[in-house]
């Protein structure tokens, strides 16, 4: 194998890592700020009981929370028990995975500003889309 | 073409350590109004970091053998603009199998994009890491087999529209931004 070839592939792939590193810490940074300082009860309050608006407030709440998914199934399910309904539980949880607020200045600094946008714009619409279609659907079967 | 590089450069950096600063000053306020919390932030911030670290590794891995073994004609080839199904395919399961905090994985999707891989390869990508297989028994666990079988089939589908949208909006903004 040609040593100058392995040494541009390994420059390359440290590069791309280091190039990113500064925005990822200040965004572990602040996740763990919001982790400690916000307690979950505090998301449970905000579900009005109307199920347009409360599906638009769990994708809301879902687009702006980062960790782990199990975290959202947890959430979601005591929303479920609370008498929230299972589409904004859905858009919630879908939102919580595939819309990113809080990690789009990484996203932005990697793959451009007007791909973060449009991409969180279009999760965001697409998480209650996928809510309400699920849900109809496991009402078929 | 120099001077445009040399004066891109320090924009750029104020970019990319202007986030990390701000959020050191941030610290330094709550170390010094709310001193208590400090500890419990700290912890889940070195949390985070080891959870993220091995994955870093993974990632410098795939990448430096990326370097090595794939040219950009054959990544144009399935995941360029003629990939057709095999690109979709693709970014579907590598989303659906791909591990970890998305964190590590940004370098390596820039890396791509630089290559001519499509943006909506990449959001479908991006989409299908919602599909956490590792975490599949817990949302079994509460939500049991329908409904959680169902969610997953229709975000996997939905990705693909999902890209065709972003891509289609970002073509549209640059058209727009073209003709001003």
């Amino acid at each position: 194998m040609d040593s100058q070839k392995i040494k541009k592939a390994n420059k390359a792939a440290l590069n791309g890592i280091k190039g990113i590193l500064p925005i990822i810490f200040g965004v572990l940074l602040l996740v763990s700020i919001i982790t400690v300082l916000i307690p979950t009860s505090f998301y449970e309050n905000l579900f009005t009981g109307n199920i347009f608006l409360d599906s638009l407030i769990g994708d809301l709440i879902g687009s702006l929370m980062l960790g782990n998914p199990i975290t959202s199934y947890v959430l979601g399910s005591e929303f479920l028990d609370n008498g929230v309904s299972l589409i904004a539980v859905t858009a919630f949880m879908v939102a919580w995975v595939t819309v990113g607020v809080i990690q789009s200045p990484v996203e932005s600094e990697a793959l451009g500003k007007r791909f973060t946008i449009f991409r969180n714009i279009s999760a965001f619409f697409m998480a209650i889309v996928t809510a309400i279609i699920t849900v109809f659907l496991v009402g078929i079967l | 073409m120099a001077n445009q590089e040399k004066s891109k450069k320090p924009k750029h950096w104020i970019t990319k350590w202007f986030f990390l600063i701000a959020v050191s000053v941030l610290y330094i306020s709550i170390y010094f109004f709310y001193p208590d919390k400090m500890m419990p932030i700290l912890d889940s911030f070195f949390e985070l970091l080891l959870q993220i670290t091995p994955i870093f590794i993974l990632v410098y891995i795939i990448m430096f053998l990326a370097n090595l073994f794939i040219n950009n004609e054959g990544l144009q080839k399935y995941m360029g603009e003629d990939a057709g199904i095999k690109g979709w395919l693709i970014s579907i399961l590598a989303g659906i199998i791909s591990m970890g905090s998305i964190y590590a994985w940004y370098p390596l999707l820039k890396d791509l994009q630089a290559k001519g891989v499509k943006d909506k390869f990449l959001v479908a990508f991006l989409y299908n890491r919602g599909i956490k297989l590792q975490w599949l028994p817990v949302l079994l666990l509460y939500f049991g087999w329908t409904y959680s079988m169902t969610l997953l089939v229709v975000m996997a589908i939905l990705s693909i529209f999902q890209g065709i949208i972003t891509e289609k909006l970002i073509y549209l903004s640059n058209v727009k931004r073209v003709a001003r």
